[in-house]
């Protein structure tokens, strides 16, 4: 049980040197710049589907439920407000947060893992490319830029989910049915939770990238790494997640 | 011919482990530029470890690894960059980058090294891919290769900033004799022609007669025995001797 638990407050530190070194490698010269770029385009362009879909499916979901409860208190004309405010300001954050960590985190450990295994990042060390920049800095810093906008399009689809529930269910045009949802979202509710996906951006970039970089025991690790990635990107961004509330509470008093 | 050079490798009193294992003992051994030296022995002995710290992949514990002259053990990965430019490597396994095509693998050190414009980057990337017989090959995918295929594009690459020294792990492993015969004559072909210094891993003692000027026989991380093949032959050590007549004809 102690050796358990020496041994995960070792993993710990350690993923925490290797996320702060990603930090630091981010700002320091030479950029890698096309790499950077092409990575969040893959990031991006893979992800909308899944993204897109999903959101959906929460809005349509959220203006059920949503209509369930306000009907009780004769408030249905509430219903594109209340549901537009609960995506923006958690259930999309956290719902694309916890989605693009199985996506994105599983993907960059399986990926980096297979290099590490089959000396593809020891290649590149002997090509002269500082394998640390090119594969795991250029990943850290397309993740925090991808998802903030991969969770700009969730909150869009789920309110557009949110408009087909309740067009269905009461024939309100799209006109109405936008200016209603967007009549009590102000910058204090949009801006924080979007930015705060930035830090799980990170967190998913970094857990991925490290657990692939430490990847050991041939394919058997490379699943292992994948599936460590998304168990341990998801707890630590939950865990942010109510860091990050408490925060833009402070600075933005409900 | 009086060369002024300093040797292209040189390894002194090299020790590693990793945990209580340790994998080299001690280890010093000397190549002089455009020479070529093999390391020979069983598996597990600490021969592609020796390579890696050639290239400051792997720092030692103890000793001194000098590449023409200068000691790398110390280096940062920044410091180390123009010296492993001139220094190839051919991994095991080829080590290709499995997402982009054999061209692009060819392409990508002097993407990053070589200040080509596209159409002489294009060149020269055909040329290194004819070179090891894959002309024609640019497009295709490193996972639709065959072994051998693989192994040449990534002698390739290794080849693609004519590096002056060229390390190769394992030339023959997993192929069939005559494509393993290919390789080594691939390899001479370059020591003869273009003067690289060359450090060959190898199981293949047929190998080692083509490629080695001189040998180095590992055993538990120590050098075992270790002089031109003809010395190794008439040793007195008994692994070495068992080791050359089992593996003698190939």
């Amino acid at each position: 049980m102690r050796a358990r638990l020496v041994f995960t407050l070792a993993a710990a530190g350690d993923w925490a040197l290797f996320a702060g070194r990603a930090l630091v490698e981010a700002v320091r010269p030479p950029y890698e710049i096309a790499e950077t770029l092409r990575q969040i385009y893959e990031m991006g362009s893979r992800s909308v589907p899944l993204i897109a879909v999903s959101g959906l499916a929460v809005g349509v979901v959220l203006s059920m439920h949503t209509r369930a409860s306000l009907e009780r208190f004769g408030a249905e004309a509430l219903i594109p407000a209340g549901l537009a405010l609960a995506l923006v300001r958690e259930t999309g954050p956290l719902t694309a947060g916890l989605l693009l960590s199985g996506r994105i985190g599983a993907g960059i450990g399986a990926e980096l893992g297979a290099m590490k295994v089959t000396e593809q990042i020891d290649a590149l060390e002997a090509l002269a490319v500082d394998s640390f920049k090119y594969l795991v800095v250029t990943r850290v810093v397309a993740c925090i830029v991808a998802v903030p906008l991969l969770t700009t399009v969730m909150n869009f689809t789920g309110i557009l989910g949110g408009f087909a529930a309740e067009s269905a269910a009461t024939g309100m045009p799209f006109g109405m049915y936008f200016t209603h949802a967007f009549s009590l979202i102000h910058f204090s509710d949009l801006i924080p939770a979007t930015l705060k996906t930035a830090v799980f951006g990170f967190i998913i970039a970094s857990v991925g990238c490290h657990q692939g970089f430490t990847t050991t025991r041939g394919t058997e690790g490379v699943g292992q790494a994948a599936t460590r990635s998304v168990v341990l990107a998801s707890i630590l961004l939950i865990a942010a997640n109510v860091l990050l509330v408490r925060i833009i509470f402070f600075f933005y008093p409900a | 011919m009086s060369d002024d050079r300093p040797p292209a490798v040189e390894l002194r009193r090299v020790t590693k482990a990793f945990g209580d294992r340790r994998v080299l003992d001690d280890v010093s051994f000397v190549v002089p530029a455009g020479r070529s030296l093999c390391l020979l022995g069983r598996s597990g002995t600490g021969k592609s470890v020796t390579l890696k710290h050639i290239v400051g992949l792997i720092a030692p514990d103890r000793g001194e690894v000098l590449v023409e002259g200068r000691d790398i053990t110390r280096l940062s990965s920044r410091q180390l960059a123009p010296i492993r430019q001139r220094i190839g490597f051919l991994f095991q396994n080829a080590a290709l980058f499995d997402s982009i095509t054999v061209g692009e693998n060819v392409a990508f050190p002097l993407r990053r090294h070589a200040a080509l414009d596209e159409a002489a980057l294009r060149a020269r990337v055909r040329q290194l891919l004819d070179d090891v017989g894959l002309g024609g090959e640019d497009d295709t995918m490193p996972a639709e290769l065959s072994g051998g295929m693989r192994k040449r594009a990534g002698l390739a690459r290794a080849m693609a900033l004519s590096p002056s020294i060229l390390l190769v792990d394992e030339p023959s492993a997993g192929l069939d004799p005559v494509t393993s015969g290919e390789v080594d004559t691939l390899l001479a072909g370059l020591r003869a022609h273009a003067g690289t210094t060359l450090i060959v891993v190898t199981h293949n003692i047929d190998s080692a007669r083509v490629l080695g000027d001189e040998l180095v026989f590992l055993d538990q991380g120590r050098v075992l025995a270790q002089g031109p093949v003809e010395a190794l032959d008439r040793s007195e050590v008994p692994l070495v001797r068992e080791f050359l007549r089992a593996h003698g004809t190939g």
